[in-house]
């Protein structure tokens, strides 16, 4: 993910895609840093966002993750 | 190409800020494809543009608003500054994906690329055996590409691998993605077979049957449920079997366009004889800006939006799904690039698709037949 200065937005580049992203889809993607659980990342925009938007911010995970934009480790 | 998902989207009529570019490097090449996209005129675009200029177009494209640049040919390898290339455009904050047939991608090299930025390499795929992969590449290089794969699993890269598909592969697709998965592959992407450039010339070698075809939609099916998210697979439709056409690029000199080898810039890989055939002098960044030549040229404006729509385009509620289906196609079928495309099943001219498929499904023609093999003109800067 970077801010693309030029349409001042963050962009997520990936091999075959680019994803504009509004404020709160950079914030929520500023938490997935390698270091973060899912569940972690959950709480966190829970506290941050309300209870209210847990399914937004859950399909837009989910969606990240169905088209790689990011990835989910094991461990 | 692929299509660009991009959100969101915005109306077509307003005219926005590239996204993509796709830099053709050089039309030399060591494989000899008979599915290849590239002018068969090649002879025409052997002065290439020198690293220097490469550089300053890079930079007016990042100015642009471009955010992904696709390095490609011909085989980008050959080029000797493709590391430099590649460094540029990273330091520009581009995202930087080659695509190579994996012939010139040695260690020290691959090194350098990884040193310089490379975010990701695609590389070209034949057959999932090595006498029909050389065969159809017309070289020895089914064993380079597998040692290739490793080297870009070692240094860690998000690594695609194409496959164009056609009659004399397509029956391979399975062992194709079962050696896709073991090459560790993160996405495979099956194209059937486009049918500009040399693969025009060799359409009817080309084009699978209903059959092949029905088979190997059912193949990708299971791979995609047993494979989950393992390995991404994208299959690329053939169009000639679709009611509507492909939304090409979506859309005339809308998200992303290319610069070939002599520095001339196309809306789409494959509009070179479409700008020829409708009197355009062609544009160059040796002789205007990258900003004039996406906001004003003639050539990026001859079919941007959908005012210069025919019928039955123009009153058609899809017209904005796909854009009137392929500028190149329609040229090529009709030699009138401004008609609907005729792979569009509502076409005035869709009899010309119709009838080549039924060529392709006549169970009376001799089979197979060999491919004219795509030359490789070499390089000249």
């Amino acid at each position: 993910m970077r801010f693309d200065a030029s349409r001042n937005q963050h962009v997520l580049l990936s091999p075959e895609a680019i994803l504009v992203l509004n404020p709160t889809g950079a914030e929520i993607l500023e938490l997935c840093d390698g270091s973060r659980s899912i569940a972690e990342i959950q709480d966190q925009l829970a506290q941050q966002y309300g209870e209210a938007k847990t399914e937004e911010i859950n399909s837009f995970l989910a969606e990240l993750i169905n088209r790689r934009g990011i990835e989910v480790t094991d461990d | 190409m692929t299509d660009t998902a991009v959100a969101p989207a915005a109306a077509p009529t307003e005219l926005e800020q590239p996204f993509g570019v796709l830099a053709e490097l050089t039309y030399a090449c060591p494989l000899h494809c008979g599915y290849c996209s590239n002018p068969v005129e090649m002879e025409r675009y052997r002065n290439e543009l020198t690293t220097e200029e490469w550089q300053r177009v890079f930079a007016e494209a990042a100015d642009l608003g471009v955010l992904q640049l696709h390095l490609s040919g011909g085989e980008p390898m050959l080029r000797k500054d493709i590391t430099e290339l590649v460094g540029t455009a990273h330091d520009l904050g581009m995202y930087t994906n080659l695509i190579t047939s994996g012939l010139g991608f040695n260690r020290r090299r691959a090194e350098a690329l990884r040193e310089a930025g490379l975010d990701h390499v695609q590389l070209s795929i034949q057959a999932d055996e090595q006498t029909l992969s050389d065969k159809i590449a017309g070289t020895t290089s089914f064993e380079r590409k597998q040692e290739v794969a490793e080297l870009v699993q070692e240094l860690d890269w998000p690594m695609t691998l194409n496959v164009v598909l056609h009659r004399q592969n397509i029956d391979r697709i399975g062992g194709i993605l079962e050696m896709a998965h073991r090459m560790g592959a993160d996405r495979v992407e099956l194209a059937n077979t486009q049918y500009y450039g040399w693969a025009g010339l060799n359409r009817s070698q080309l084009m699978p049957t209903r059959e092949q075809l029905a088979e190997a939609e059912t193949v990708v099916r299971e791979a995609k449920e047993r494979l989950g998210t393992s390995m991404e697979i994208i299959y690329v439709i053939p169009d000639y079997y679709s009611s509507y056409p492909k939304p090409c690029m979506d859309g005339w000199a809308r998200r992303q366009f290319t610069i070939i080898p002599t520095g001339e810039a196309l809306p789409c890989p494959t509009a070179h004889e479409v700008i020829r055939g409708h009197g355009l002098d062609p544009v160059t960044v040796r002789e205007h800006s990258l900003q004039w030549i996406w906001e004003s040229s003639p050539v990026f404006n001859l079919f941007r939006g959908t005012d210069w729509m025919p019928e039955p385009c123009s009153s058609c509620p899809r017209k904005e799904i796909d854009f009137g289906g392929c500028r190149c196609q329609a040229f090529a079928l009709t030699g009138d690039a401004a008609r609907t495309d005729p792979v569009c099943h509502l076409s005035p001219d869709h009899e010309l698709v119709t009838g080549a498929v039924e060529a392709a499904n006549d169970p009376t023609r001799p089979q197979p037949g060999e491919l004219i093999p795509r030359p490789n003109p070499g390089r000249r800067s």
